[in-house]
């Protein structure tokens, strides 16, 4: 095979991504289709197009283990399709491993890997599935329908064709004249009106055009209703109904042709389907096609065009100090000018950046998809039933704080589970219901999106967590006594508090709560965790809504400017140094009847003094994340900025404190605070000392 | 300068047959790839020809290969245009059909540059329309 580009890998991988969770997204619809007693052909159709598109695409990029699974999925799929084998929760459990092991492959893939990957027992079991197929019946043209119509059904299409027949549908063809430049939405118009009535099988251009804009189809169409039914909800100028006679000399019906094989796709719930239909009750899924048109692009592109509108946003600062130094010289037409110029800049570099930003937010359902699965896998392998509440998966966020969600929340769902939820017989016992819950929230607040997994089980045990941290040392017995509330349940924080002893298949893969938090911490958020005894456990994280760009406020602590990311700055006011008190040996204010604990920015990064620091009057900027507060006692104010932070080269990145740098106005270099680390170090006391006052920029 | 129609669904197939048909050495004097994204593109482009070959996937939603083989061969403009099937190998059913109704050829997926360069332009270079089946 040719050298193919990088470029071209990355858009295969990530084509192949797209295709695993759409192929996700129909099992779980068909998975609650099931449940509620109906299925929809269509969704196992769209798993074999997708599994069959990925298995071209794998032997073209060479993605030999990617095909190989592909290969055996697609023909179980087949058969699933056509009829040939039954379908139901064994059949889809096999489908869903699948699904993982597509997700592991794919990995290993993209890394390069020639790691083993346990797959035998999924293609055992694919095997073992697919060798329940029964060889079905040829194809029916019991019907007076045109040879060239015939001639261009599918295979999925004709068993699509067949199974209506069985069902004693009457056939229609509805031959339709479409404008073409609007065929896509007219088309799907009609199919969504022609569903109440019935199925359409095929779509036929019959090549007879009434002029060069327009094409005429031939729609087959099976529906249980009659002609003029049809005619009234489907007629227009542009639509003409025939009813297809059915040949005298065969009756179809269930008497004369039985199918070889009732499977459950078959009769009964088809009807139950239809019933469904009728009721205007499924709603469609969205189809493989949707996703061919928009654009893929690759997230550093963004961050590039990002890092541009920063620099611009430096230029528009110089452009404010240019016209401000205009004015101060007497020019003030010349200012004037500049100023309404700067002005206009200033909106359209705005409107710029948040186009840009809004290209990087992906829905958070993404993630709950994945999560959806790793419940229903979890819920099945601890024997536990759980109902899974999603709320808020249209809630928008970075693309790249998506991409590292998943971890998190894929481990604290599997503690919630493993750790919470208690086993069904508890349950009932307890009076609570016998499937537990496990509802995952989204919802933005302010600049914040807010994600809260709650389980309704047994809590927290506050006396087990107290004493575990006692037996590993974090703690004295004294010093757990002193313990609020709060402060116990963060316990599940540290390292080793929330790892068990029993490494078991779900929550004991040796990562704890403490990496949870780190990993949240990384993408500048936070998580709390509440929890009641026997009510439930909640834990909430609080996350920036992007990472691209931030609104900081700019301050001055001894010589340097530096930035406070605003999303973590609640208030900022003035500070009197007469009103602190020691409380702790911590320097504390009281702000609206509440204790604020303080800290001296110089002092605490080893700044040097502004010459005029004791006479000037200074600020208290009231940094808060989540529940926790602290003061940062700095020497000035100069306002809001939006900057775009840079990372620290590797020679800092283990500097705690910082986010990064940014690019100040006049071509310096500005650190940006980590508000997050800083809160975390101070109110933990472990105020280590540490060097600012290295060369920088 | 040849002009040649890719109907398939899946992009990185497209950019895949676009690249190895820009490659080929005999494109050198320029040749302009056309794709669709779907058959109702497919629909769309087609009156905009005429064009020396079509490439087409059998797969797709709502109007699929087989459709717009049918389709082609039915319109005034594109009754001799070279017709390639591009589909896996468990679609030999559609494939057949796809033949029958007049399709010039077919590469089963996954197929190599060289086979596809080989394959186009025993249209593309010689006599047109000779609606033999190959393979």
């Amino acid at each position: 095979m040719a050298e193919l580009s990088d470029k071209a890998r990355e858009e295969f991988f990530s084509e192949a991504q797209e295709i695993i969770e759409t192929l996700s997204r129909n099992l779980l619809s068909l998975d609650a289709s099931i449940k509620s007693g109906a299925s929809d052909p269509s969704l196992i159709n769209e798993a074999f197009r997708a599994v069959h598109t990925l298995k071209g695409l794998s032997g073209l990029f060479g993605a030999v283990r990617l095909g190989a699974l592909s290969h055996r999925l697609e023909d179980v799929l087949d058969d699933l399709r056509l009829g040939r084998i039954e379908f139901g929760q064994d059949v889809l459990d096999v489908l869903f491993a699948a699904v993982e092991a597509y997700t592991r492959i794919l990995q290993a893939e993209k890394a390069n890997s020639d790691d083993e990957l346990d797959v035998e027992g999924l293609f055992t079991e694919l095997e073992r599935i697919g060798a329940g197929a029964a060889e079905h019946q040829s194809p029916v043209a019991e019907y007076e329908l045109d040879p060239g119509l015939l001639a261009v059904l599918t295979e999925y299409e004709e068993h699509r064709l067949r199974a209506n027949i069985d069902l004693q549908m009457q056939l229609y063809r509805l031959r339709v004249q479409f404008d073409l430049s609007t065929i896509d939405k007219a088309l799907e118009e009609i199919k969504e009106r022609a569903k109440r009535h019935g199925e359409i099988i095929t779509y036929l251009p019959t090549g007879e055009a009434t002029s060069a804009d327009t094409i005429e189809l031939d729609l087959l169409m099976a529906s249980r209703d009659d002609l003029a039914t049809l005619v009234g909800s489907l007629g227009a100028d542009n639509v003409v109904i025939e009813e297809i006679p059915r040949r005298a000399r065969r009756s179809v019906g269930a008497g004369t042709m039985p199918p070889r094989h009732q499977t459950s796709i078959g009769r009964a719930d088809s009807v139950a389907l239809q019933r469904e239909l009728d009721k205007g009750g499924l709603e469609t899924t969205s189809s493989l096609r949707s996703l061919t048109q928009t654009v893929r692009v690759d997230i550093r592109k963004l961050d590039h065009l990002m890092n541009i509108v920063g620099e611009l946003a430096i230029v528009r600062s110089a452009f404010g100090r240019m016209a401000e130094k205009l004015r101060g010289e007497g020019q003030r037409k010349l200012a004037a000018e500049l100023l309404r110029m700067h002005r206009n800049f200033d909106r359209r570099l705005g409107e710029m950046q948040d186009g840009i930003l809004e290209v990087r937010m992906v829905p958070l359902g993404q993630v709950f998809d994945r999560l959806a699965r790793v419940v229903r896998q979890i819920s099945r392998e601890v024997g536990k039933e759980i109902r899974l509440v999603i709320t808020g998966a249209e809630t928008e966020i970075d693309k790249l704080i998506v991409e590292e969600l998943s971890d998190p929340l894929m481990h604290m769902i599997r503690n919630a589970i493993d750790h919470g939820i208690e086993l069904g017989q508890r349950r009932v016992e307890v009076g609570k219901p016998l499937a537990g819950t496990i509802a995952l929230n989204a919802f933005q607040k302010g600049n914040h999106v807010m994600i809260e997994v709650e389980d309704d089980g047994r809590g927290i045990d506050l006396a087990g967590l107290t004493e575990k941290a006692i037996s590993l040392g974090k703690l004295t017995r004294n010093e757990a006594s002193e313990l609020s509330r709060d402060e116990v349940l963060a316990l599940i924080f540290l390292p080793g508090l929330s790892t068990r002893e029993l490494v078991d298949d779900v929550s004991g893969r040796g990562v704890g709560m403490d990496v949870v938090k780190t990993n949240i911490g990384k993408l500048g958020g936070v998580i709390d965790v509440h929890s009641e005894t026997g009510i439930g456990t909640k834990m909430t994280i609080t996350l920036p809504i992007t990472l691209a760009i931030v609104s900081a406020l700019m301050i001055q602590a001894g010589k340097h400017t530096l930035a406070i990311p605003l999303s973590s700055v609640s208030e900022a006011i003035a500070f009197d140094e007469a009103a602190v008190r020691m409380v702790d040996g911590r320097e504390v204010i009281t702000l609206r009847g509440q204790t604020l604990p303080l800290c001296r920015l110089d002092r605490l990064l080893n700044l040097e003094a502004a010459p005029d620091s004791m006479s000037r009057r200074r600020f208290v900027v009231v940094a808060a994340l989540g529940q926790r507060r602290l003061g940062l006692v700095v020497d000035f104010l100069y306002g809001q900025e939006d900057i775009v932070i840079k990372p620290l080269g590797k020679s800092l990145a283990d500097v705690r404190g910082f986010a990064g740098a940014t690019e100040l106005g006049d071509q310096r270099v500005g650190l940006v605070l980590d508000a997050a680390s800083l809160i975390e170090e101070v109110l933990a006391g472990v105020e280590a000392p540490r060097t600012l006052e290295r060369r920088h920029g | 300068m040849p002009r040649i129609l890719i109907v398939e669904d899946s992009v990185s197939m497209r950019t895949f047959v676009r690249s190895a048909l820009e490659s080929d050495p005999r494109s050198a004097t320029g040749i302009d790839v056309v794709e669709a994204s779907s058959g109702f593109e497919a629909l769309r482009l087609l009156p905009r020809g005429p064009y020396d070959l079509v490439i087409t996937d059998i797969n797709m939603p709502d109007i699929n290969g087989l459709e717009l083989i049918s389709f082609i061969r039915k319109s005034e403009l594109h009754r001799e245009t070279p017709v390639l099937i591009i589909s896996t190998q468990s679609s030999e059913r559609d494939r057949a059909r796809g033949l029958l109704l007049g399709a010039n050829g077919y590469l089963t997926k996954p197929f190599s540059p060289e086979a596809l360069q080989s394959e186009a332009w025993r249209f593309l270079s010689g006599t047109r329309a000779e609606a033999k089946p190959h393979g």
